[in-house]
């Protein structure tokens, strides 16, 4: 089956700055993807490549199949993007905006399916006023709503829950799971790397143009140490001997494959005589493997 | 029906013409009201001094005048004021992400230019029948020097929108070029009244032809033969069409 999105040996140059340095990437229909990466790193110029809003300098950009140059009409209509800023147009209303945007798309009765987002994303109250009256988030839903509006099998959210409050940040999410859950392919950007962790399949980091990191979430996270036994001790000096990283919080961790380590390292400690006055274990998280794979790439 | 008048172009026009018409005051009323303080002010100084044509009124000549002159900036302020807010504020990616071909967009945003064009034209024409009996005697040369001028400063518009980064770039475009050039055409007076050298400055300027052909509509007469303003008209309008098309194809300043 064809991939939803593909990019092949993908080149974006500006000038005599190289955003994207020779991108290689294959996502399949149905996965939802997170793409990671520090400010500068080339999430956002490959999602302009996606859509059309930038030309590839070398390579190709395929979705669903469709080159995104030679294509584009198909292409466009296969990938529903969430920009990144919060534009709106200050004319009109937010369901005279989502008419439109179907318009573009040719889609001119479309009304049943214009109702269901509005309805599912919690705007239905908010049909009839304009958008130079809603709040932040309400302006980020519309958003959501117009990338969705022609019923795209791909949809790129580019770091959607940026300035969003957690209620919001909670319902936007279960709508995308339930997008997911019916087929769609989902390509995520996002500075929020516990989202990322929770709801991507598989992940990739990107660093000054090129994939630094490639494989699924639960990879990953094996990819480097997998847990941190957090200690306060009255003679922290003592577990450094075991291995342990002082913070300048106080706490030391000291990594740990399998939760039987645990009491290994406490029995050393109690060997000491170093007295554990506060004790937690660290979980693995992705914040973790990002600063490494950044750190070493 | 033609890929380029699509569903999508549709919607364009559509959202084009709903934009300046939700703010009809400031698109339609304001340069209605402004080209009725010209016609008060240059009326009341020079009707009686002034006639032209042989036996036109001043006050008669100078209203078509001020009508396609109307047409031609509001034309030009459409479509290029529409674009570079679109691209300041970045919802311009609400165009560019849909799949419009780059005919669905030139033409949705020109022809919504020519219908502001002609309701302000229209406007002013009737304001100045308040004042004036106005003969029309050829009025398909008039409709047809107002389309094709509206959709040549339309397709300008279009130009500066998408060149300009800012909006005093835009303020540089259309008062160092587009006002001087409507405003030195003939629209307050026959370039018959002028010196041989400004005469002949007079026919560098495109302008001064779609103004003289449509002022044709309504006297049956002119400074040129309405014939030769309209090939000039519409030989400008080709070209600058072409260069408009050119550049969207290329998708300049607007797809990187």
């Amino acid at each position: 089956m064809t991939a939803a999105i593909a990019l092949q040996g993908a080149v974006k140059r500006f000038g005599d700055f190289t955003a994207l340095a020779g991108v290689d990437l294959s996502i399949e229909r149905g996965e939802f993807f997170g793409l990671l990466g520090p400010n500068g790193a080339g999430k956002t110029t490959l999602i302009s490549l996606l859509a059309g809003l930038a030309r590839p300098s070398a390579g190709s950009v395929r979705v669903m199949g469709f080159d995104v140059v030679r294509d584009y009409r198909q292409a466009r209509r296969a990938i529903g993007v969430v920009p990144q800023e919060l534009v709106f147009d200050p004319f009109f209303t937010v369901r005279e905006i989502l008419r439109i945007q179907s318009g573009y798309f040719g889609l001119t009765r479309n009304e049943a399916w214009i109702e269901e987002l509005l309805h599912g994303l919690g705007l239905a109250d908010k049909a009839e006023a304009n958008m130079r009256t809603l709040s932040g988030g309400m302006k980020r839903r519309v958003l959501v709503a117009q990338a969705l509006v022609h019923r795209p099998p791909v949809i790129v959210l580019d770091e959607p829950t940026a300035g969003v409050d957690v209620e919001l940040r909670h319902g936007l999410w279960q709508f995308i799971q339930k997008l997911n859950d019916q087929g769609h392919t989902i390509l995520l950007t996002t500075h929020y790397l516990e989202e990322a962790e929770s709801l991507c399949h598989r992940i990739a980091m990107l660093k000054a143009g090129r994939i630094v990191a490639l494989d699924t979430t639960e990879r990953l996270l094996a990819r480097f140490h997998a847990h941190e036994l957090e200690v306060r001790l009255d003679r922290p000096e003592v577990t450094l001997t075991l291995g342990g990283v002082a913070g300048e919080d106080g706490w030391v961790r000291i990594p740990f494959e399998r939760y039987a380590d645990i009491e290994l390292i406490l029995r050393r400690l109690r060997e000491a005589g170093a007295e554990v006055r506060e004790l937690r274990v660290g979980e693995p998280d992705l914040e973790r493997v990002f600063v490494e794979v950044m750190r070493s790439a | 029906m033609p890929e380029c008048f699509g569903a999508g172009f549709r919607t364009l026009f559509y959202k084009e013409v709903m934009r300046f018409w939700k703010v009809a005051f400031q698109t339609v009323a304001a340069p209605i009201l402004n080209a009725l303080l010209f016609l008060l002010i240059f009326s009341n100084v020079l009707d009686r001094h002034v006639t032209t044509y042989g036996e036109v009124p001043y006050t008669a000549f100078l209203i078509p005048g001020l009508a396609i002159m109307s047409v031609l900036q509001n034309a030009f302020a459409n479509s290029s004021s529409s674009l570079i807010q679109s691209k300041v504020t970045g919802n311009i990616v609400f165009v560019l992400l849909p799949p419009l071909s780059h005919l669905e967009f030139f033409w949705g945003y020109a022809l919504a230019c020519v219908v502001r064009g002609l309701a302000v034209g229209l406007g002013v024409i009737l304001v100045g029948l308040v004042f004036v009996d106005l003969p029309l005697a050829a009025p398909l040369w008039a409709l047809a020097f107002a389309v094709i001028g509206s959709l040549l400063l339309g397709a300008l518009g279009i130009v500066a929108g998408i060149w300009a980064d800012k909006f005093d770039q835009l303020a540089a475009f259309q008062n160092f070029l587009v006002m001087p050039l409507t405003m030195l055409s003939g629209v307050f007076y026959s370039i018959a009244s002028l010196p041989p050298f400004w005469q002949k400055v007079s026919h560098l300027n495109p302008f001064f032809f779609v103004i003289d052909g449509f002022r044709y509509g309504f006297f049956g007469q002119a400074d040129t033969n309405p014939w030769v303003s309209l090939g000039v008209s519409l030989a400008a309008t080709v070209a600058v069409v072409t260069l408009t098309l050119t550049l969207l194809a290329r998708g300049y300043k607007l797809r990187q």
